[in-house]
């Protein structure tokens, strides 16, 4: 767990810092001043119960949601990040918690959604198929996953389904992947192979931030733990400082803060 | 290594048979082969060859529009107004021709007319958020009654200076000797294709039709293509119209009235899924075939022709049927 990038005795440069960070639907405050700061190579967990805020919040980071107010940081810089082209621009990826896969459409096709691989000259460009298909088989690989590019998603299985979300986050040269919940539908040989991903990301200096209601996953791979509760966070916890009693009280409420 | 790829081949061919034969064109092409067959032998009338060359040019302007609903329908849309803007279109490059401005401008007039309709839907579609069938429905309305507007309701049947262009331009045959209207038909469909297959934008066709929340969680502009995919649907309409317009070589305030069903039956005959997500070009000309021929049919075995919309609609549910049947095995 001591080979976080950076290593010790450096002043380390957050990669990503939320300030005062509120979002509101309405009459529903679904994340209340969040502050927080982001490390180069650093696994967080978020944690919380459901309803708490986490998925709002990784969201607002991908560009999925305009924050109602405050402001975000990436390497010193504020930035804002009004579509999920933005975010990706700036290097954050995002598993989202219900996949948004299209189920008419091939792995391949789901894998490079928005973000087609293409050839010919000026505006008339049309799909490089034989391109995506390629490095989609070589995410999969990557992914240790069986998935195969030209199959449909309507035919696969929750893992499979999983595999094509998380091949997503392998397109580009990520520094920030948020996985919202990422081994929820999955098989135990499968979380490990995720919790695996999670470490060699890190290793290449990837900021990983891991949405998991599995307390052993969050221990396994996280340096730091968020917790949140109705919206605000309630906690910020070195992992080596922490213990699953202790998340378990903060995310029932039984521990107020710490 | 050698089981697991006798397997693939395996399991390629499988694919490629239950493709093939679980394939809705595939089954509508050959219900069309074995009705022309069967007609051919029961009478005396149906394979001569004005009888065909009347079925052809019948089956492009409902086929040139069933490709643009085709696209509408992929997206889980649905377009009624088409019928109208075919009218209203018809009749822009009526007045404007016989007002006596050159061919050249009365298209342009009666595409700039389609594109704006097409607009107008699509706007109210995917940035109001009203229903498609909604929209579509009050457009059907309002572009019929703007054609009746434009004309005084009356007929138009002479199209001023380029009078004899327009009517080449419908009836004429420039290439090989094949019906313009034939020619258009096949071209818009090889380029229907080819941007459903080969594009970015038919790719995200498919995926608004897929999982609409989907596309813009990842970041695919869904309002922009919906309001394209309108204006498509309207263009095929008023490209059909024009062509139309110079092979009857008059416009009625009532032509196109309730085409906008025969469209949408032969899409979905063609195997365009209503429920969004899925249709090809060959479907909807295959579709647009098996219609005609039924109407054809119709009249040459001489039942009235009340019976027409029966068997139209017939076939619309017996293709949702089908589909939902088709469903259903595969997901046991
Ligand atoms: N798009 C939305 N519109 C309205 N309310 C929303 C929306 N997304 C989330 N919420 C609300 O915001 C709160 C936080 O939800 P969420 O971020 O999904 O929590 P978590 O991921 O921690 O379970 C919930 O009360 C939820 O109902
Ligand atoms: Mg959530």
């Amino acid at each position: 767990m001591g080979l976080a990038a950076g290593g010790e005795g450096w002043l380390r440069l957050a990669v990503l810092e939320l300030r005062h960070i509120s979002k509101h639907f309405g009459a529903i405050e679904a994340v209340k001043d969040v502050s927080f700061s982001l490390e180069a190579g650093e696994v967080i967990g978020l944690m919380g119960d459901n309803g708490a805020g986490k998925s709002t919040l990784v969201k607002m980071i991908a560009g999925n949601f305009r924050p109602s107010s405050g402001t975000m940081l990436m390497d010193g810089a504020e930035v804002v990040l009004h579509r999920p082209l933005e975010a990706r621009r700036h290097g954050i990826e995002i598993v989202h918690q219900d996949l948004a896969l299209c189920n008419n459409l091939t792995a391949a096709a789901n894998v490079f959604l928005g973000r087609e691989l293409k050839m010919g000259v000026g505006p008339f460009k049309i799909l490089d198929y034989k391109a995506m298909y390629r490095r989609a088989a070589e995410i999969f690989t990557e992914l240790k996953s069986e998935t195969r590019p030209r199959d449909l998603v309507k035919r696969m299985s929750g893992g499979q389904r999983q595999a094509v979300a998380i091949a997503r986050t392998r397109l580009s040269d990520a520094k920030i992947v948020l996985m919202d919940e990422p081994t929820a539908a999955i098989s135990v040989r499968q979380v490990a192979e995720v919790l695996n991903l999670i470490r060699r990301l890190r290793d290449q200096g990837i900021t990983v931030v891991l949405i998991s209601h599995r307390m052993p996953d969050l221990f396994a791979v996280a340096d730091r733990v968020i917790v949140m509760r109705r919206g605000t966070k309630v906690a910020d916890r070195k992992i080596a400082d922490s213990s699953a009693e202790e998340v378990t009280g903060l995310i029932t409420g039984a521990i107020e803060t710490v | 290594m050698s089981n697991s790829l006798s397997e693939a081949i395996d399991k390629r061919q499988q694919s490629w048979r239950s493709g093939l034969l679980g394939s809705q064109t595939f089954w509508v092409f050959i219900a069309v082969i074995t009705a022309s067959l069967a007609l051919s032998m029961a009478t005396d009338s149906f394979a001569t060859s004005k009888n065909l060359y009347n079925i052809t040019r019948n089956v492009t302007f409902v086929a040139i529009i069933a490709l643009g609903m085709t696209m509408v329908i992929i997206t889980g849309g649905i377009d009624l107004s088409v019928g109208s803007v075919l009218c209203l279109s018809s009749m822009v490059l009526a007045v404007t021709m016989h007002a006596g401005y050159s061919i050249e401008v009365g298209i342009l007039s009666a595409v700039a007319t389609a594109l704006i309709v097409g607009a107008v839907n699509g706007a109210l579609i995917a940035y109001v958020g009203l229903p498609p069938f909604v929209v579509t429905l009050g457009m059907l309305s309002i572009a019929r009654s703007l054609a009746m507007v434009a004309s005084g309701n009356t007929v138009v049947f002479e199209f001023g200076p380029d009078h004899a262009k327009l009517l080449d331009l419908g009836g004429g045959a420039w290439l090989f000797g094949i019906a313009n209207p034939v020619v258009f038909m096949i071209i818009l469909a090889l380029i229907t294709g080819f941007v459903l297959r080969n594009t970015q934008f038919g790719r995200y066709l498919f995926a608004i039709g897929g999982n609409e929340h989907a596309a813009t969680t990842t970041g695919v502009p869904v309002r922009v293509i919906k309001v394209a995919v309108y204006m498509i649907s309207a263009l095929s309409a008023g490209i059909a119209g024009i062509i139309q317009t110079g092979w009857l070589g008059a416009v009625t305030t009532n032509i196109g009235a309730g085409m906008e069903l025969q469209v949408i039956a032969a899409a979905v005959i063609g195997g365009a899924n209503l429920a969004g997500g899925g249709g090809t070009a060959l479907g909807a000309i295959i579709g647009a075939m098996l219609i005609e021929v039924i109407r054809n049919s119709l009249g040459l075995l001489g039942i009235n022709a009340f019976w027409q919309g029966a068997f139209i609609g017939g076939a619309i549910l017996f293709a949702v049927l089908f589909d939902r049947l088709a469903n259903f095995r595969r997901s046991d």
